[in-house]
């Protein structure tokens, strides 16, 4: 990286003030990035009584964490186990699946001519401008028209679909997979669909991860979908969920005490992803910036 | 040479399936209307023409619009600064900002939603509890004329760092010769910033931008989610998707809020293919 404090011009002084003011501003705006979060793990060490008369931005002399994971994980018979293994069953089976299909569809785009490859990409590339949420209700009134209404299926099949990962996954295995790679397993007399898989499939391995995770995060954080297509609260993933708790909590006006259990269950729906990403973060990184790079 | 067809089906299948068929579904129920007698009848273009003359879908896609305007421009330029100031390496702490910039990201924007709902409160929210121990008025969050700032606020904070990160990724993969040229020419660093790099990170801001505009036009969860508590200043018909839905699943109107979510995805892909058309134009000339 250039060091940019070494200027011909301006004085070593003036260099550590540009670094001074500049640390400051980044600084305040990490304050900003933080604060939400700090907030909801300070509100979640608070009962329901603290949570209304302490300041909001501190602990209260109680520490109550304890009791709200308690109360988090038994209310209403224990759903909020269910909506933390539907997340995670939804989001993985939805991952895995995306990741696969978007990886052997780019694969086919990248690596083989055929007639219709380049107007079929184009369609795909112009979906992806496509609004998801105009798909949500349509959706649901196809797929209640088949039965599969308020199932696991009407979540993960719709979230399979993903055009940015076709086109990501085109791009990267157009750079990282070399034709004569393949064509030297071909003179060595593998199939394609063999090729593919103990060839090909781990070049393109790093980018595989990278649809793995997007696709993760998407169906976890999702919340249109399940809102629309699941009825039954023992289905629901923990966006949902918790949402429900909220309007409940709010139309009661805080007479149920269920604010706490909102904000623990909240801090708890979110550690996973955190500790992902703290530790995949080269992935994240490499995703979110391949599209953009090689346009 | 059927092996190509065979590693695209299972995605064109479900592309079809779960893309073009609702579309398709979408574009046909749309031209029907489901009437108290007589049941449901062809129509023909009727609900788009309602839809077009709406008052409320038309406030909600100008509001949209409003929002756009306004948020867009202040998320990505804010985006832009934070990667430059990285990516130029006179901070402390680099690491730490990063990984600190990106968090909200990972956070789904429900949670997001109901923490700022929280902290914008006016009973127990910090912000009202500052502002009645120093004595100021209490600043109403869910007023009819801060709910968009409000609401703004929630989107900046989730994805600011997201477009931070792909913009200082860009601003890595400018060639280092280029900015040790300009540094030897004696180019300040906001110069080389300015002449040098955002030049060369256009396609990555122009990325950047085209995703937030297709966001925008789907504000949905944040909306909704506030709902109840801003619930003079959100209608049902507060944005778009807002309406399509309550159209839906309150109204039972289907057709009418299939043609809705038509015409609401018809207008982001003119507007997105519109800015394709006029940052293109621009890129040629410059």
């Amino acid at each position: 990286m250039a060091p940019i404090t070494e200027r011909k011009s301006g004085t070593p002084g003036q260099g550590q003030l540009t670094r001074v003011l500049t640390t400051i501003l980044l600084a305040v705006f990490l304050v900003y990035s933080l604060l939400p979060i700090f907030y909801l793990i300070v509100s979640s060490t608070k009962n329901n009584a603290d949570l209304f008369s302490s300041f909001g931005l501190w602990f209260s002399s109680g520490f109550s964490l304890p009791e709200n994971l308690r109360d988090t994980f038994a209310r209403d018979g224990g759903v909020y186990w269910n909506w933390l293994w539907n997340t995670t069953y939804y989001s993985i089976s939805s991952a895995v699946g995306a990741a696969f299909i978007s990886t052997i569809a780019g694969y086919a785009f990248a690596k083989y001519r055929f007639p219709g490859r380049l107007p079929v990409f184009a369609v795909i590339l112009g979906s992806i401008m496509v609004p998801q949420t105009a798909l949500v209700i349509p959706t649901y009134l196809l797929l209640s028209k088949i039965g599969l209404i308020d199932t696991p299926l009407a979540v993960i099949l719709p979230s399979l679909v993903s055009p940015f990962g076709v086109y990501l996954m085109r791009v990267y295995a157009d750079q990282s997979v070399p034709d004569d790679l393949l064509n030297a397993a071909r003179v060595d007399g593998a199939g394609e669909l063999r090729i593919f898989w103990s060839v090909a499939l781990r070049v393109l391995m790093p980018g595989f991860v990278t649809v793995l995770l997007l696709s993760f995060v998407a169906t976890w954080n999702n919340y249109f979908l399940p809102l629309v297509v699941l009825s039954t609260p023992e289905l629901y993933p923990l966006t949902v969920g918790l949402a429900s708790w909220n309007s409940l909590a709010s139309a009661g006006g805080g007479a149920e005490p269920l604010y706490p259990l909102v904000i623990t269950g909240a801090l708890v729906s979110v550690l996973p992803i955190i500790v992902s990403f703290l530790f995949l973060q080269r992935y994240w990184q490499g995703g979110l910036t391949f599209g953009s790079l090689k346009d | 040479m059927i092996i190509p067809y065979l590693f695209l089906l299972p995605f064109l299948l479900l592309f079809l399936v779960f893309l073009v068929l609702p579309l398709a579904y979408a574009l046909g129920i749309s031209v029907f209307e489901n009437r108290l007698v007589g049941g449901t009848v062809f129509v023909g273009a009727q609900n788009y023409l309602r839809a077009v003359g709406d008052p409320a879908f038309l406030r909600g896609v100008l509001r949209m619009l409003t929002f756009g305007v306004f948020q867009v421009p202040i998320m990505l330029v804010l985006a832009l600064l934070l990667a430059l100031i990285l990516d130029s390496g006179v901070t402390w702490f680099r690491t730490l900002f990063r990984l600190g910039f990106f968090l909200p990201y990972a956070v789904p924007s429900v949670v997001a939603a109901l923490i700022w709902g929280y902290l914008y409160g006016q009973d127990f929210g910090p912000f009202a509890q500052l502002a009645r121990a120093i004595g100021l008025p209490v600043p109403q969050f869910f007023s009819d004329s801060l709910i968009l700032g409000s609401i703004a606020n929630i989107v900046t904070w989730e994805f600011t760092g997201y477009n931070m990160i792909i913009l200082y990724a860009a601003l890595q993969a400018v060639p280092a010769e280029l900015r040790d040229a300009g540094a030897v020419d004696g180019a300040r660093g906001w110069q080389i910033a300015l002449f040098i790099k955002i030049p060369l990170i256009l396609p990555a801001l122009f990325v950047t931008m085209v995703f937030s505009i297709i966001g925008t036009f789907q504000l949905f969860n944040e909306p909704q989610l506030l709902q109840p508590l801003a619930p003079g200043a959100i209608g049902e018909s507060f944005t778009p998707n807002l309406y399509a839905y309550s159209l839906a699943f309150t109204n039972q109107q289907y057709e009418y809020s299939a043609a809705i979510s038509f015409v609401l995805g018809a207008v982001v892909v003119v507007c997105s293919y519109v800015f394709m058309l006029l940052t293109n134009r621009r890129e040629e000339v410059g």
